[in-house]
């Protein structure tokens, strides 16, 4: 929880991963390559009290994840969403065992996503089961650019996506976090196309579709799709640090989202490691829409209490105290369509 | 004066995604001429990008059409141009060295060709300049209607930066240029009806700002990764329209 000015925030980080990044554990340059991307961007939007060593940044481990997001950062409930990156790293990116057995001794703290992949066909199904009994699955973190073999992607509106995505409403799983990378096959077409993620919001209307870092770089892509398709939601992972170093970007981002897709469909997250949520938290409660962009409403307090932890809480049905929640609790069904167009003026 | 021609012959190389050119966004790391065969001139280019995991079609078809730009200089001989530290940097770099073509490099994952992928963010970039422009009238003008805007043509804009860049954006789509053509179309060049302006615009606007925030975090990556380069704080890229003069535009809009 955070407290500010006499209000409370319930925290929901809905996107941290627990990664092993060593050198022993890289199984080619692109394991390098890799987690060097990532410390660039942790690089060029943190604030410099924020700034982690190299060595820092290779590996965390769990009880330093604790600390950094419960004790330091204000958090009350955490969700991770692994990434594989079995082509990049001997025992994977996302540490699986680490994760889920941290996951285990704090169920009220941790919720543990798990993964799959189409490309592992039947075989893959199987293990899907296997691993949403072992886990107790509400949700998958799926990575469309994730290397195997000789494919570099896959897309959500491949047939064999579908009998993972059928697998998933049958099995309960409700909450498919997706994150488009850059290398897919065909590589014709642009890599972070989203028009896959409106296939499967239409066909699985049963089923969340969180888009991770809303869509960027197809923020303007990912807004006409969400608009329409009520089950689909835009995570704020790597969006939020920009408040820090580009706070009117920031603006304009939130304020698109807003402007789209509404209040109730989006999530903070911290992407820990990529950064700690402590500064986050504290920034974005403290930020306003700077008032010269004046298409924007300014963010209201019951916006943010529902970006914070309060939209992440309702997909995943976490407790939150009553002393937390809002008079009006969230729509059970957000609106679709684009609001607020006729209370404001166009510039 | 060789050197000046062909950092200008690079100038004309536009990051399709980001819409501006490679030598503005510091992506050419290094350019070298050596005496060839005869009167020709060796080129040796390297481009870096700000990411090793920056996507491998755009990254291809800016070391591409930094080749053929080269090669299209009458006294360039032997041209050699390398994309460094890349995850593909080895595949596209023997592409382009035996000028292989794009199926030629990528193999079984090319299916036909990236003109299709070109032409998606040529369109982008022309919403995005239509955007800049229109929202700079609104500003300057702000007790005018909406609806209007879809009346709005060429010559009733503002002589300057955002205008020319609409003009060339447009002929990049083969776009009506003439002075009385409407601004607000689309890449067809219909324009739209009064109850269609203003969600055109709001679409318009995602756009915008989804290009010029990602032209900014890629500058500041490049920064990041390779500190010899410019710091973006000091790029000229605004993230938000300023307002026009007024001066500029009172007499010129109806």
């Amino acid at each position: 929880m955070y407290s500010k000015d006499g209000e409370n925030y319930f925290i929901v980080d809905a996107h941290i991963a627990l990664w092993d990044a060593r050198p022993e554990n890289q199984r080619n340059v692109h394991g390098k390559q890799f987690i060097d991307c990532f410390y660039d961007y942790h690089r060029n939007l943190s604030p410099e009290s924020e700034l982690w060593t190299y060595e820092e940044y290779l590996y965390q481990g769990g009880e330093r994840l604790m600390k950094d997001l419960f004790e330091d950062g204000y958090v009350d409930h955490a969700i991770f969403q692994p990434a594989y990156l079995g082509e990049f790293y001997h025992r994977g990116f996302g540490q699986t065992e680490e994760a889920s057995a941290l996951a285990a001794a704090h169920p009220d703290r941790l919720t543990y996503n798990h993964r799959f992949d189409p490309r592992d066909g039947e075989a893959g199904l199987d293990q899907l089961r296997a691993d949403a009994e072992r886990f107790g699955l509400k949700g998958v973190k799926l990575y469309t650019a994730e290397w195997q073999g000789d494919s570099r992607g896959w897309r959500l509106d491949d047939p064999w996506s579908y009998r993972y995505f059928e697998l998933c409403r049958e099995l309960g799983i409700k909450n498919v976090h997706v994150h488009k990378g850059p290398t897919i096959r065909p590589l014709d077409r642009d890599a972070f196309d989203i028009a896959d993620v409106d296939h499967v919001a239409t066909d699985f209307t049963d089923l969340n579709f969180v888009v991770e870092h809303c869509g960027l770089p197809r923020l303007e892509d990912f807004c006409w799709i969400a608009t329409q398709e009520p089950n689909v939601h835009g995570g704020l992972a790597v969006a939020m640090p920009f408040m820090h170093t580009r706070p009117r970007y920031f603006a304009q981002i939130i304020g698109e989202l807003l402007y789209w897709i509404g209040e109730d469909r989006i999530q903070f997250s911290s992407d820990y490691a990529l950064w700690t949520p402590r500064w986050l938290i504290e920034a974005f409660v403290d930020f306003q829409i700077p008032q010269d962009l004046t298409e924007y409403a300014p963010i209201t307090l019951e916006q943010k209490k529902k970006i914070l932890g309060l939209n992440a809480a309702r997909l995943y049905d976490l407790p939150v105290p009553e002393e937390l929640q809002l008079q009006a609790p969230p729509a059970d069904q957000p609106a679709t369509g684009p609001r607020g167009a006729d209370q404001l003026s166009e510039v | 004066m060789l050197e000046a021609q062909a950092v200008a012959a690079l100038g004309t190389v536009v990051d399709p995604e980001l819409d501006e050119p490679i030598t503005d966004l510091g992506f050419v790391r290094s350019l070298q001429l050596r005496p060839g065969r005869g009167t020709d001139v060796d080129v040796e280019v390297h481009l870096r990008l700000p990411t090793s995991f920056c996507a491998p079609n755009f990254a291809y078809l800016m070391t591409s059409d930094a080749k053929d730009a080269l090669s299209a200089l009458p006294w360039t001989g032997r041209i050699v141009v390398e994309l460094d530290d890349h995850h593909d940097s080895g595949l596209i770099n023997a592409g382009i060295a035996a000028d292989a073509g794009y199926r030629g490099t990528f193999g079984v994952e090319a299916e036909r060709d990236l003109e299709g992928l070109r032409t998606t963010f040529r369109r982008k970039a022309h919403t995005a300049a239509m955007e800049r422009c229109l929202t700079a009238v609104l500003r300057a003008h702000p007790d005018r209607p909406l609806e209007s805007l879809g009346t709005v043509r060429l010559r009733d804009l503002p002589p300057g930066h955002d205008t020319e860049a609409l003009i060339r954006r447009r002929a990049a789509l083969g776009l009506d240029r003439r002075p009385d053509a409407l601004v607000m179309v689309d890449h067809t060049g219909s324009g739209y009806p009064p109850d269609q302006i203003s969600p055109a615009l709001r679409r318009a606007r995602a756009t915008r700002i989804s290009i010029e925030g990602n032209a900014h975090f890629c500058r500041g990556l490049l920064h990041t990764r390779y500190p010899d380069t410019p710091s973006p704080t000091a790029s000229l890229i605004p993230l938000s329209v300023t307002p026009a003069r007024p001066t500029a535009s009172k007499e010129s809009i109806p």
